[in-house]
This record gives C-alpha cells, structure tokens and sequence, in this order.
C-alpha cells in the first residue's frame, strides 16, 4: 500500500475564493445592467410625461381655436417602444421586481393620459382615428399572447390606429375604474374598440371586418415606421401602444 | 418551481466554473514542469516492455497499428508485441499469424470473451517489467513509449503512465467536435496527474509497470470498462497515475451520431458502474484528488451536463413554439413585415447568461490550452463551435440513457460496440 500525495487544501480554498469572486461579479454585472436599464425605462417615462403634459396645456390653451390649427403628428414612439422594453424587462428582470412593477404602472398611467387626450382632440376635430383599448393578464393566457401578436400586426398595418395594452391584473386604481367603466369581463383577453367591449380572441380579419373603417386610416404604401421591434422573447404581454398621432400644435396666428 | 430551477443552475455551474478555475490555478502553478521531449532524448536505461494488442474483427487496422509499433524508436529486443485475437469472426486471426515473426511478435488467439480476457491472456505470458495495451484502432508516435517510459525513471514511485490521445484525421464536423473534446482532455489528463487524480488509464497505450498487476491483480470486466476500473483500484491502493502529455496515440473515432452514441454510452455506463463499485472511495482524504475531486466532479459533469443541455434544448423548443404560434397567428406576409431592429436594451442581462459565458469562456480556455500542449501552437478553429453545439445537444442522450442502463443494469457489450462501429 501505497500514499497519496496529500490534498492541497490551501489550493481548494483559494479556487473556491477565486470562484466565489467570478460569481459575485457575474451577478453584480447582471445587476448593474439592469439597473441601467431601469433606468432608462426610468428617462423615456420621464420624457413621455413631458410630452403629454406639453400637449395637454397646449390643447388647453387652444381649445378656443379651430380644429385646422391642430395638426396630428406623431407625438412620442417612445411609448411604443416602451411597451416593448417593459414586457422585455419583465422577463428579464422579473415580473415581481418592484422597479419593473412601478415603471409599469406608471406607464399605464401615460397610456390613459394619452387616451384621453387624444380622444378629446378626435372628438372636437372630428378626426378619423380607432382606439383599441386591449385588456390582458400575464399568467395562464396564451390567447393573451396571440392577442398581442395581432395587435402589433395591427398597429403596422395601421399606423394610426392606437392601440393602448393594460395589464387586468396590475394594481392601480385607474385600470380598475376604466375595468369598471367599459364593463371588462374577466375572460381575457378583452379589447375595447370604440367603447364596446369584445372578449376572447380575435384574429386580424375578425377586427378588421368588424371594422371597415380601418381601412381608412391604412398605412401610406410605403409606410415610415419608426417603432421598434416587438419581436423579443417575451411572450407575455407583447404589446401595444401605437404610434400616437398626437397633437404638436402650430403657433398660433393671432390677428390683430 | 422557478427558484428551485434557478438554484439547481446556480449550484451546478458553481461547481462547473470551480473545477475549471482548479485545472486553470494547476496549469498557472505547474506549467513549467510539462516536460516537452526533444527529439534526440535517450533514456538512461531501456527495460522490457510489452505491448498487447487484444483484436476483435480487426482486419482493416491491425496491421498498420502493428507496424507502428514496429516502428517506435526502441531496443527491438527489449519490446514484445503481443496480438491476441478473441475469437473474432473474421480473418484477423490469419493476419495476426502472418505478422507473427517468432521473437518480438507473437499471435495467440482464444475463445471470445471480451477485451480483459485477451489483456489477461497476455498479461500471464508476459514477462517483461513494463506492460502496455494498444487498441487495434489506434497507433503510436514513434517517440511515444521513450517518452512514456521517462516518467518511470524520474520518479521510481510512478506506477502507470497515460498517453495523450489525438483524433486520427478527422473527416466529419462530428470527429472535428471530437478533436476538440480530446483536444482539452490532454490538458485536463495532465492537471490530474499533476493533482493525482487520474481515474481512466486508456485503452490506448497507457503503460503500467508489472508490479501493478503482480500486486493488484489481473484486469477485470469491469462493465466493459476494464481502463477506468484499473485505474480506480491503483488509486484505491495509492499507486501513482501520471500523463504523458507528449506520448501520442491516433485513435479513429465514430464517424456517425450513433457510433459515437454507442461508445460514450459504454463509457458512461462504465463509469457510472465503476463508481458505485469504488464507492467506498468518495470523499475519503487517505485516497486523495480522486476521491475529492475527480470523482465528485465527474458527477456532477453528468449531472450538470443534462441539466444545463436539456435547459438549452427546452428554451430553442419553446422560441420555436413561439415563433410557430405568432406565424399561426398572424400569417407568413404579416410575420415577415413586422420590424426587426437590433437594440441592445433586448440583450439579456440574466445572471444566468453571464455564468453561462463565463462557462464556455473556460471551456474555450481549456480547449486552446490543450491544443497548445497537443499542436504545440494556440489555433482558435470553427471545430470548437461543433463541439460546444453538437455535444450539448446530444450528450445528455447518452447521459441519460447511461444512467438508465445503469439502473437497470443493461450492459453495452465492447464486441457489440466494435461490430457497431465497423459498419
């Protein structure tokens, strides 16, 4: 019988130091990273605000005046793509981190915000422009998934069809008061067009044959499009913000 | 579910990453003492060696691999050859009769009874101090049994000694991906001896001295896996196992999914068999790195491996299944007019995905460092791209299938395996 060369404990030791330090260093990139990305969520919403707010006041202030003075244009894509960084991010990060959760409902809140709004232009200028309002959950919906892929087939072909996605199941009250207001079934996915409610899914030709005037609003042949891509993993809510005709007011010319 | 997932991924590439940061402080520790061999090195004495060469239906490599024995620079009267036929169906018997010359070739053949039979046959003839097997399928470096036979002289307690196993000219990605896999298995092989954690002497010319088998024993069945349980029971006794980085073997490998299938099977299958038979081995300090480490990360490696294969196969599954269901969905014209933008906020940031590159970083490290040892030069090819893709797609296959047959005790016999791989 014959010994073995002794173990080198210090060795093991020092390995599992070194190790544990590329470990903690992967994780702490990872967590820097999507830090920064919270962050960024953090500036577009930021940025999104402004906007909203700038056009609110300006419509406010030129309520008196006629339609012809207010033209639509695109008001902020960012929206769009941020519906796509925040589905992104909750399967990134997670669907429960608190961050991601806030930065969602603070979206939402931008979405209602810019609804209204448009809305109101819509009706006092008497523009051709639909409103999708789209109602989803993220668990155990795999028609929400689908749903959401019409939708953004939709908002290409359409670019000026809006489309607005809320979470069903995210709390915050004005979710649950526009849930109470259009009467919203818990049989998702729901879309509101219009104000009238449909629930389950719906295909591209079920919509657009319930609505022929979409076809109104059809994209130039070669359309310009500015969004980004929704094409990521995420399944889940995939979705939908359109590109928001919004208004950017012309200076007023005041005549003496 | 979910955390439990992520914690079994988080504890298997710990380990993963720890054993390949181990090999890598053993490289950087020990570096300077692999010996690469000029060519003109002579010995300073030249014991007896024997070579057996057990054979079943061998005929279209027996006798090259006989010639490049005949052709190793060493004492012709100090180097037997023994060809052992067992029982093959074909006319290697005839062959091997030819190729014996009365002195240092000799033919024996015997009924079939698998490969430790035909090494213990040639073990009782044998009288030499040093005792080799070579496969029929492989053949030697000229140099490689000096080489060898070196470590035994500098270090009388060295008891065997492994060759490094090169691809014979791979033809196919799937031997290209092998190249590689055996590529990095030299370095791993040498950091191991370096530890002392050596637990296969392969079938292809390792050399033992004959004191192993005077004090241990003849070789035994061992599943079909006699090169791993040899090395198990020197360990077992504290004999000390070494690599020969510089000692060269061409081997032909599978050339099919199904071959290569065939032969991991065995292997896995063996070791799987071979540690529960050496149980008793496992984390006892008196046994040293095989027993701490070599052992443990063998498992772990056929545990991780599946888990970490099957994870990647299930999410290329599931981005297929999503793309199939938006297609359903939306149609082909639509699908394809959607836009697609590369932006870097849609790279992930997972932990996972860093742990996983941080992986096959030292995976590629491995590979490149075995290359140096092997080819002398660092060559960074698309043949590590096939490895790293065909082997996590079809490892854990044979993994699982090892540990099935292990379970039920379902062998994979080594003449079926050389049929299989013959056709």
């Amino acid at each position: 019988m014959y010994q073995h060369e002794p173990n080198d404990w210090k060795k093991y030791v020092i390995v599992l130091f070194i190790t544990s330090t590329i470990f903690i260093g992967g994780i702490w990139l990872s967590n820097y990273l999507s830090n920064k990305k919270i962050d960024q969520l953090k500036n577009i919403e930021s940025n999104i605000s402004v906007d909203l707010m700038s056009s609110e006041t300006q419509f406010s202030l030129l309520e008196e005046l006629s339609c012809k003075d207010v033209s639509t244009t695109v008001l902020s894509s960012e929206l769009n793509s941020l519906a796509d960084k925040i589905t992104f991010s909750e399967n990134n990060i997670g669907n429960d981190d608190t961050n991601v959760v806030s930065l969602k409902k603070y979206y939402s809140l931008l979405e209602i915000k810019d609804y209204l709004l448009m809305k109101k232009i819509t009706d006092r200028c008497g523009q051709k422009s639909i409103f999708i309002l789209y109602f989803y959950k993220n668990d155990k919906c795999d028609d929400c998934t689908k749903q959401g892929y019409v939708l953004t087939t939709l908002r290409e072909k359409y670019p000026n069809l809006r489309v607005y996605s809320f979470d069903y199941n995210l709390d915050i009250s004005s979710i649950k008061a526009m849930v109470s207001i259009y009467k919203v079934p818990d049989n998702l996915p729901a879309i509101v067009i219009n104000g009238k409610v449909y629930s389950g899914f719906k295909t591209v030709e079920d919509i657009e044959k319930t609505f022929p005037e979409l076809e109104s609003i059809k994209a130039p042949v070669t359309p310009v499009k500015t969004k980004t891509s929704t094409t990521t993993k995420s399944t889940k809510i995939t979705t939908p913000v359109v590109e928001p005709t919004t208004t950017v007011v012309e200076p007023v010319k005041t005549s003496n | 579910m979910d955390s439990l997932y992520t914690s079994i991924f988080y504890v298997f590439s710990f380990i993963s990453v720890y054993v390949q940061i181990f090999f890598l402080v053993t490289f950087l520790e020990k570096k300077r003492h692999i010996i690469k061999h000029p060519d003109n090195f002579e010995l300073l004495s030249y014991p007896t060696v024997t070579i057996a060469v057990p054979c079943y239906n061998e005929k279209d490599t027996i006798t090259k691999t006989v010639e490049s024995l005949l052709a190793l620079d060493y004492p012709k009267d100090k180097m037997t050859i023994f060809l052992i036929d067992d029982g093959s169906k074909d006319n290697t018997w005839e062959l091997i009769q030819k190729l014996d010359n009365g002195t240092n070739v000799r033919a024996f053949h015997k009924e079939n009874g698998g490969k430790h039979t035909a090494l213990n046959l040639a073990l009782e003839k044998n009288t030499s101090e040093f005792f080799g097997c070579l496969d029929a399928d492989s053949f030697v470096h000229p140099q490689a049994l000096k080489r060898i036979l070196s470590y035994f002289e500098k270090d009388p307690k060295t008891m065997a000694v492994a060759p490094s196993i090169v691809v014979y000219n791979p033809k196919n990605i799937l031997q290209s991906a092998q190249k590689v896999e055996y590529d990095m298995a030299i370095y791993t092989k040498k950091m191991l001896g370096f530890m002392g954690g050596i637990h296969v002497t392969p079938g292809p010319f390792s050399i033992f001295r004959r004191k192993v088998f005077d004090d241990l024993g003849n070789y035994h069945k061992a599943h079909n896996t006699e090169d791993q349980e040899i090395a198990l029971r020197m360990q077992e006794h504290g004999y000390k196992i070494d690599h020969c980085p510089d000692a060269y073997v061409y081997t032909n490998t599978p050339n099919s999914v199904v071959k290569l299938y065939r032969q991991r099977l065995r292997w896995i299958y063996g070791f799987i068999k071979n540690l529960i038979d050496y149980r008793r081995l496992l984390f006892r300090k008196k046994h040293g790195a095989v027993a701490m480490f070599t052992l443990p990360s063998g498992i772990i490696s056929i545990l991780g491996v599946i888990f970490l294969s099957t994870t990647i196969v299930i999410n290329i599954f599931k981005f297929v299944k999503t793309k199939i269901i938006q297609i359903h969905t939306i149609g082909f014209s639509n699908f394809f007019n959607l836009n697609y933008k590369f932006e870097w906020f849609f790279v992930s940031t997972k932990v996972a995905l860093f742990l996983s590159i941080i992986l096959y970083i030292l995976v590629i490290v491995s590979v490149l460092i075995g290359r140096k040892m092997s080819e002398g030069k660092v060559t960074f090819s698309i043949s590590i791209l096939y490895f790293i893709i065909i082997y996590s797609v079809i490892a854990p296959f044979w993994m699982i299938r090892a540990i099935y047959n292990a379970i039920f005790s379902k062998e994979s016999s080594w003449t079926f395996e050389r049929r299989v791989m013959k056709n």
